[in-house]
């Protein structure tokens, strides 16, 4: 493909390409969280189960041949995760949050003693849409190469808000959250709707994790994942529990991730590693910016450990 | 055995046979038996920690009895949890609010619905929620969720959300003590007029007499978690029903005020916030609070009372104008406190002004946990302090409690605010400002916790008393303001003060 040049356009084309790419494991793994954290629980564990994810989806990708396959494996191995740790939660005077933890660490282990294997491999990645075949400036076309799993996860994140409007279900899952005590007044058996909801988060989170291994950077590798599991956790805080939120959070995650590589792209060859922490700059910057002196965490779930 | 069918309308009773409840070894309930006829009024009587509402949890199922049976509509019914009592068509309003906080009033009465469809359609559900609401004697705002409504909004939505649900059988753990005595007689006398054409049957907790004789048509007295008395309203006496839950007839007070010097003390000048909404200002312009005096505050629930209680305790930021203590400018913060020995009684102090999961004994340390003799801090806890402290104020103010190491939220309602306000009436006290103190409290406890108000003013407090009970208001205050809209629009003494003129200014008609 021959570059044209498009100089300094090349850093905001970037920049969307790189959000587009850094951001999918984001959008799962905060969507998972959100999910989780609306019923009132916080799990930590999802870096673990993430990691998990994308060795699972890797190896089943390499087996079967076909990537999809690895995405189903890596989301019903990620709903394990989560059904364990609901269920250990489950039992009176266990933490969520040393739950969580020792689940990283376990799902990290796991993956990796499994995993050695399939470092060497090539699994077949997952497809992705060419939105711009319409232009014929390579840089824009490789912008917009967005892969299924992004827009599965915009939709998903509608789907979500949809769901904790306008469906029993979703209206549940806010009861549990907000009051135990209501939700007990009501009939509903807290425990349960926790333990599906953070069996479903830990799916969503094995989803980014397949992500990862079969499509950016789409190989298994121990240090695949880089933290997106735990940043997720503060996008959603971030988001205030907002699924839609948190589709843009990620995004903004996303672009902020992809500053380094596009600076560094147009030939900004000094200091540009200083933008890798952009990301990390940006949520602290947002959050401080958002808070307010008045106001308790907004639409923060009333029964979770982080804000009682 | 038949099979209930739900799908029957009218009322249904309810028998209650040889209830026993243990928590622990604390029999909180002792083999009490007693019968709801349907499509009666029925009221149960009974001082703070009777075991009122753990008899009525038990029916309900939220707790399950030791011993003892239940029939309902004549068959035995096997409370296994709520969901059970749901079905049965019996319902309850908690005397702590059991909606949920962050869900609109919509949203809390669609989803507490059995039947709700798997997706919601708003807009229909919206259309039979305000035909529903048209056809009630009052209404709550719906589209907001309902941690922003004031304590008497949540209480008319409680009710509400029972009639919407279609039960049969109505439990109402003091529906009242958050409303005003007009709203409460508009409440009840609909929900009685449901019982008189045999629609509903009702259990009501209450503390108020006037409700007994105006409402109910059949009366069930508890002490010490035993039944000892009830019968037909008509045939017992006021005197009879007290003496039963009392155990014998209470002291009558006369509260003799004594003239006192009254110098500003709290002064609130321009005082201006958000309300809780954030859409619409508290203006307080210009109120001044004397030593020696009660202050009374009066106004419909939901006009600004329970924000200008966070401007003063501190909890809400002002965005104009300024508090002054003493000529001193004041925040609230907890040494301004100390050092002006100002004290607070908040509404639903379990949630205000308590720790719910720390011990009663912790809680009421909270004043003094960290204070030396000499005025000064301390910097390790003295143990031995704490628990003298404890063991006085229970004894002192006659709080109910297993043991002083028992979690205060375990202690019934009443108990709960005894014990706060005794923490806040200790030591030396230059100003109180509550609201609400009688929230729930049987009617010996009111008035010895009144007697206690009174005492204070005597001897020379500042108290500013926020209470949406014109009734206690007027018995207590030295002067009156009334709250409408988050502004005070209406100021008089009490010997010119003239019930018809502040309920029209409370009512807004200035
Ligand atoms: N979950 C619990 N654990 C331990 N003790 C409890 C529990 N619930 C209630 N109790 C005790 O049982 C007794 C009766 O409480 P209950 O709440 O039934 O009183 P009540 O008659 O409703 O009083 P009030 O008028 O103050 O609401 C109280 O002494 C209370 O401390
Ligand atoms: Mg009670």
């Amino acid at each position: 493909m021959d570059q044209v040049e498009i100089g300094l356009w090349g850093v905001p084309l970037a920049i969307l390409g790189g959000a587009i790419r850094v951001s999918t494991p984001f959008i799962f793994v905060s969507l998972g969280e959100c999910l989780t954290e609306r019923s009132g629980r916080i799990n930590l564990g999802l870096e673990g189960t993430l990691v998990f994810g994308a060795m699972s989806g890797y190896a089943v990708a390499y087996e079967s041949g076909n990537p999809f396959v690895g995405v189903l494996a890596a989301a019903l191995a990620g709903a394990c995760f989560g059904l364990l740790h609901g269920w250990i939660c489950k039992f009176k005077g266990v933490n969520d949050i040393a739950v969580g933890i020792a689940m990283m660490l376990f799902g990290m282990g796991l993956a990796f003693f499994f995993g050695k294997p399939y470092i060497q491999p090539q699994a077949p990645d997952l497809p992705a849409f060419n939105l711009g075949w319409w232009s014929d400036i390579p840089q824009l076309r490789a912008a917009l190469q967005v892969n299924v799993l992004f827009i599965a996860g915009g939709l998903l994140a509608v789907a979500m808000a949809w769901m904790f409007r306008s469906t029993r279900v979703g209206l549940i899952v806010r009861v549990v959250g907000d009051s135990t005590d209501a939700a007990r007044a009501m009939g509903l058996s807290p425990d349960r709707v926790r333990l599906l909801a953070t069996g479903a988060g830990g799916a969503l989170a094995g989803i980014g994790g397949a992500y990862l291994s079969l499509y950016y950077p789409g190989s298994w590798t121990e240090g695949v994942s880089s933290g997106q599991g735990l940043m997720a956790i503060a996008l959603v805080i971030f988001a205030r529990w907002n699924p839609i939120n948190c589709f843009w959070a990620a995004l903004l995650f996303g672009g902020a991730g992809a500053l380094g590589p596009a600076l560094q792209s147009v030939g900004v060859s000094e200091g540009y590693y200083l933008f890798f922490a952009a990301p990390y700059v940006l949520t602290l910057g947002l959050l401080i910016l958002t808070s307010s002196p008045d106001r308790a965490m907004q639409g923060a779930p009333l029964e979770l450990s982080l804000t009682k | 055995m038949s099979r209930y069918d739900p799908t029957e309308a009218g009322a249904i009773s309810v028998e209650a046979l040889h209830m026993t409840m243990r928590f622990g070894d604390f029999t909180a309930l002792d083999n009490v038996s007693m019968t709801i006829r349907a499509g009666t009024f029925h009221a149960l009587l009974g001082e703070n920690g009777a075991g009122k509402s753990t008899l009525v949890k038990c029916i309900m199922g939220f707790y399950h009895a030791t011993e003892g049976e239940l029939l309902v509509d004549g068959r035995q019914a096997v409370m296994t949890d709520p969901k059970m009592a749901q079905t049965l068509r019996l319902g309850m309003v908690y005397q702590h609010f059991t909606l949920v906080p962050s869900l609109t009033a919509a949203e809390n009465l669609v989803i507490s619905r059995a039947d709700t469809p798997a997706v919601i359609d708003w807009r229909s559900e919206r259309r039979r929620l305000d035909a529903f609401m048209a056809g009630m004697p009052f209404s709550v705002p719906l589209d907001q969720p309902v941690s922003r409504l004031a304590a008497g909004e949540k209480q008319k939505l409680e009710i509400l959300k029972q009639l919407y649900l279609g039960n049969r059988f109505l439990i109402l753990d003091e529906p009242t003590s958050v409303l005003t005595p007009g709203e409460a007689d508009e409440v009840l006398s609909h929900v009685r007029a449901l019982t008189t054409a045999s629609e509903i049957t009702v259990l009501m907790i209450t503390h108020k007499f006037r409700e007994v004789s105006a409402f109910a048509d059949e009366v069930s007295i508890l002490r010490r978690g035993k039944y000892v008395g009830g019968g037909k309203v008509g045939e017992m006496s006021v005197e009879e029903m007290s003496r039963a839950m009392m155990g014998e007839a209470p002291v009558v007070s006369d509260r003799g005020r004594a003239t006192t010097v009254k110098k500003p003390l709290l002064e609130l000048r321009g005082v201006t916030a958000k309300d809780r909404t954030g859409l619409h200002n508290i203006e307080i312009d210009d109120v001044t609070l004397n030593s020696g005096e009660i202050l009374g505050i009066a106004g419909v629930s939901g006009n600004g009372q329970m924000e200008l209680m966070e401007i003063l305790t501190g909890q809400r930021r002002l965005t104009g104008g300024e508090i002054r203590v003493n000529g001193a400018s004041y925040s609230a913060t907890r040494r301004e406190a100390r050092a002006h020995q100002i004290r607070y009684l908040p509404e639903e102090p379990l949630r205000n002004a308590c720790a719910p999961r720390m011990s009663v004994a912790e809680n009421l340390a909270f004043r003094m946990f960290d204070a030396s003799a000499d005025g000064g801090t301390i910097f390790w806890k003295n143990a031995g302090a704490i628990a003298r402290n404890a063991d006085d104020l229970i004894a002192g103010f006659n709080v109910k409690t297993t043991s002083p190491a028992a979690r205060i939220a375990a202690l019934s309602g009443g108990n709960v605010q005894r014990a706060v306000l005794g923490r806040e009436l200790t030591g030396a006290v230059k100003a109180l400002i509550v609201s609400n103190p009688c929230f729930g409290l049987d009617f010996a406890a009111v008035s010895s916790i009144r007697d206690r108000l009174i005492e204070a003013r005597n001897n020379g407090t500042a108290i500013l008393l926020i209470s949406e009970d014109l009734d206690e208001i007027l018995e207590l205050s030295d002067r009156v303001l009334v709250m409408s809209e988050g502004r005070v629009t209406f100021e008089t003494p009490i010997e010119t003060a003239d019930i018809a003129e502040i309920g029209q200014h409370m009512a807004g008609h200035g």
